[in-house]
């Protein structure tokens, strides 16, 4: 159900607070909140101000472009783009079935970049709100601060990622937009040196990580009723599963699940989104607001991430994130966890995971086989799905006869997020801010809940030549005098807003 | 009659030259690296990129047309000509749609590894952002004219080479362009085939093979891993045709 505080009756009448950047996530973005008279909040959104256009400029390259392309969305989850593009790539040349040693490695590369990917945003980005809390000095709350108190903490952090990283480099060739992954496979194997340089840090790694899952269940405990309440909004969650029902971060099929955990579908092929699932438009955002087809947009719009992960799947497969799996479902008496805090929690079970899942696949000899790409029949079009650190991210291409892109549509993680985010928000802005003067910490309250869902606005935010457009006119008093819409099939409309002609008097026609 | 060689000083070092060799060939064969992009050992002598300027007894030429003569002072790594090198550089990036990140031949690129050893840090001038086809009606071949730096090269090996004059540069000024001899000014109708030189002399990612389901066993393009691209780990005055022809000689 959506919020009341999305569109306010009157938004001229009210007082605008903007928090513009928001800070601590990856992207760029504002939010803008309008109070009436008495500080009560109307309005809250959540607005993504940058503008990329990728599915539009990649029409006409060469399909096999894709993979070092279009992970150009990205410099923290670029790995992400480059293998759901590759795995697009594999139906366009007929491939369903990559080699033993060609999927190894892909998911070797995945599991370092979902690794240091939540290593990056909890200990640099997120640990700081939860270290000092939420009203700490804003010139302390922050990673040097973070250096400063916790050293060993931040020192970790550090090299988590690092460690993510070495993995991404080995496996892609560089550490950011490598180009490992190819239509049908992969360049390269992991030689026993590299092998040999990536086990002998594993254990320590896997330490690290046990460690920081104790770290982010220290906190959540110790602020149990408030992290429970804070920002907790009831969602569907769509996340990938394996065969089994198990967390699958690189390939399966889709599951989604109400707020009550009962399941709407489940092991859904990913060629099928776009009859699941459907993307709203509103004026307001560059980013779009998918929902589940079969809800509509008022009741279908869903989570994803870590939290929807973790919530969704029935066990993990390695056993020391299955055992802290089970420790967090208990959270909500086995019902799915809504708090936007908790995916915190959730992030770290998986970054947990990871590290088991490298430890597991150095010990695999197909790691170093030599049957690196397989063959097929080129098609005309191809899907790529997979479970990218903020969430499922899609990648839907078309080419035509010559193997030129026709038509791309991506719906990246944080799109699918961009509704519950939005909600988060306005339940933070209802229940914590309302009525009250206006502080940075209060308003940092807000950003703590973009913060959990680890937003990655520049990834988000893609659409060109049909994203709709809302043109206000506003005199030196701040009256709205004139409006124009540009809505999602190109056509403009003058909106009707008294005393408008006046103004047009005034300030002259626009030409649109 | 024995070969009479002679010697020139390039930089300070003796250069040996025989009778019809430019600076270029004669650098080049005692393996000493003068920037260039049009010029290919295999080819005749084009002098239309201008990379390869040197400076001769006060003038400055291109050194890839320019006769090999006993006793010439020639100078190449100067500051001067390497600013002037720089721009040449700057100018053919801007022209074009040049993004390195994003094309196969990244680390493969001559245009890129001259501008790397000449030490072009950014493009400086305003770019064009032409607006240029991409031809990928060929079944073995795709040409990218977004990367076209109009050296000849392929209209050279096509002509001279593979005797087909399947290229040729129509236009004048910056409406220069590389236009195809076929029916319907398209690759795919064109006489050019895989084995011609024309189709692997391309010195930028403007002619490239094409990515085939079922060339399982070819490496180009991305499915050479970074590390092990041609100028991944030296530079081009090391590994390029410098290196080729002293391998030869």
């Amino acid at each position: 159900m959506l919020s009341s505080l999305e569109t306010a009756a009157h938004p001229e009448r009210l007082r605008r607070v903007v928090i513009d950047p928001v800070t601590r996530v990856e992207g760029h973005g504002k939010v803008t909140l309008l109070l009436d008279d008495e500080g009560h909040v109307r309005q809250a959104r959540l607005h993504i101000v940058e503008f990329r256009g990728f599915e539009k400029f990649i029409q006409g390259r060469p399909y096999w472009e894709l993979p070092v392309l279009v992970q150009r969305l990205c410099g923290i989850c670029p790995v992400s783009h480059h293998l759901a593009a590759a795995k697009a790539c594999d139906q366009l040349v007929g491939v369903d079935q990559l080699t033993a040693t060609a999927e190894k490695v892909r998911r070797l590369m995945h599991y370092g970049q979902v690794l240091q990917s939540h290593a990056l945003h909890f200990f640099h980005l997120a640990s700081p709100d939860l270290l000092f809390g939420f009203d700490d000095a804003v010139a302390h709350r922050n990673i040097v601060g973070v250096i400063q108190e916790h050293p060993e903490i931040a020192r970790q952090g550090v090299l988590l990622r690092k460690y993510g990283q070495e993995v991404i480099r080995i496996t892609s060739g560089k550490r950011i937009h490598g180009s490992g992954a190819v239509p049908g496979g992969v360049n390269k194997a992991v030689s026993a040196v590299e092998r040999d340089l990536l086990r002998a840090d594993i254990g320590q790694v896997l330490a690290w990580a046990q460690a920081a899952v104790a770290l982010i269940k220290r906190l959540y405990e110790a602020e149990r009723a408030g992290f429970d309440r804070f920002a907790s909004v009831a969602s569907n969650s769509l996340s990938l599963v394996d065969d089994s029902g198990h967390l699958e971060l690189y390939e399966g099929g889709l599951r989604a699940c109400d707020a009550s955990g009962q399941i709407l579908f489940d092991h859904a092929d990913c060629g099928d989104y776009a009859r699941l699932l459907r993307e709203e438009i509103k004026p307001w955002s560059y980013m779009k607001f998918p929902f589940i087809a079969a809800l509509g947009p008022e009741h279908g719009w869903y989570r994803v991430g870590p939290l929807a992960r973790i919530n969704n799947c029935d066990r993990i497969a390695t056993p020391l994130a299955e055992t802290e799996r089970q420790a967090f479902v208990a959270l909500a008496n086995g019902q799915p966890v809504q708090a936007a805090l908790a995916t915190h929690w959730a992030r770290l079970i998986e970054l947990l995971y990871c590290a088991e899942a490298i430890e597991r696949l150095l010990d695999d000899p197909e790691l170093s086989g030599t049957e690196l790409i397989t063959e097929g029949v080129l098609r005309q079009r191809g899907i790529g799905v997979l479970e990218a650190p903020r969430g499922t991210l899609f990648h839907h291409y078309e080419i035509d006869e010559n193997g030129l892109i026709r038509k791309a549509n991506l719906i990246v993680s944080t799109t699918n997020n961009n509704q519950v985010m939005n909600e988060s928000i306005r339940q933070v802005a209802r229940c914590y801010l309302d009525g009250h003067q206006l502080t940075e910490p209060l308003l940092n309250q807000i950003e703590v809940a973009i913060r959990a869902y680890d937003p990655c606005l520049s990834c988000a935010t893609h659409a060109l030549g049909q994203m709709p457009l809302q043109l206000d006119l506003v005199d030196a008093d701040g009256r709205l005098e004139d409006r124009l819409q540009r809505h999602a099939d190109g056509t403009v409309l003058r909106c009707d807003v008294p005393d408008a002609a006046d103004a047009r008097d005034r300030f002259g026609a626009c030409g649109c | 009659m024995a070969i009479v060689e002679g010697r020139f000083r390039l930089d300070g070092v003796e250069i040996p030259f025989q009778p019809g060799q430019t600076i270029m060939d004669a650098a080049l064969a005692a393996a000493v690296y003068i920037p260039h992009l049009c010029h290919h050992p295999a080819l005749l002598p084009h002098g239309s990129c201008r990379v390869c300027v040197v400076r001769v007894n006060g003038r400055e030429v291109s050194s890839c047309t320019t006769p090999a003569t006993a006793g010439l002072e020639v100078e190449s790594e100067t500051e001067a000509l390497r600013a002037l090198r720089v721009a040449i550089l700057q100018m053919l990036f801007v022209e074009g749609n040049h993004v390195c990140p994003a094309c196969e031949r990244t680390g493969a690129c001559e245009l890129q590894a001259v501008a790397y050893h000449c030490g072009m840090l950014e493009p400086h001038f305003t770019h064009f952002f032409p607006r240029r086809e991409l031809d990928a009606s060929h079944p073995d071949l795709v040409l990218d004219l977004n990367r076209c730096i109009l050296c000849e090269r392929c209209v050279r090996a096509s002509r001279d080479l593979d005797r087909k004059r399947v290229f040729a540069v129509a236009g004048r000024g910056l409406d220069s362009h590389l236009i195809v001899d076929s029916p319907t000014g398209r690759l795919g109708d064109s006489r050019l085939e895989l084995t011609d030189q024309a189709a692997h002399i391309c010195p930028v990612g403007a002619i490239l093979l094409r990515q085939r389901a079922g060339d399982v066993g070819e490496r180009h393009g991305f499915r050479v891993p970074i590390g092990e691209r041609p100028y991944d780990r030296e530079s081009i005055s090391r590994v390029g045709d410098v290196a080729t022809l002293v391998e030869e000689s």
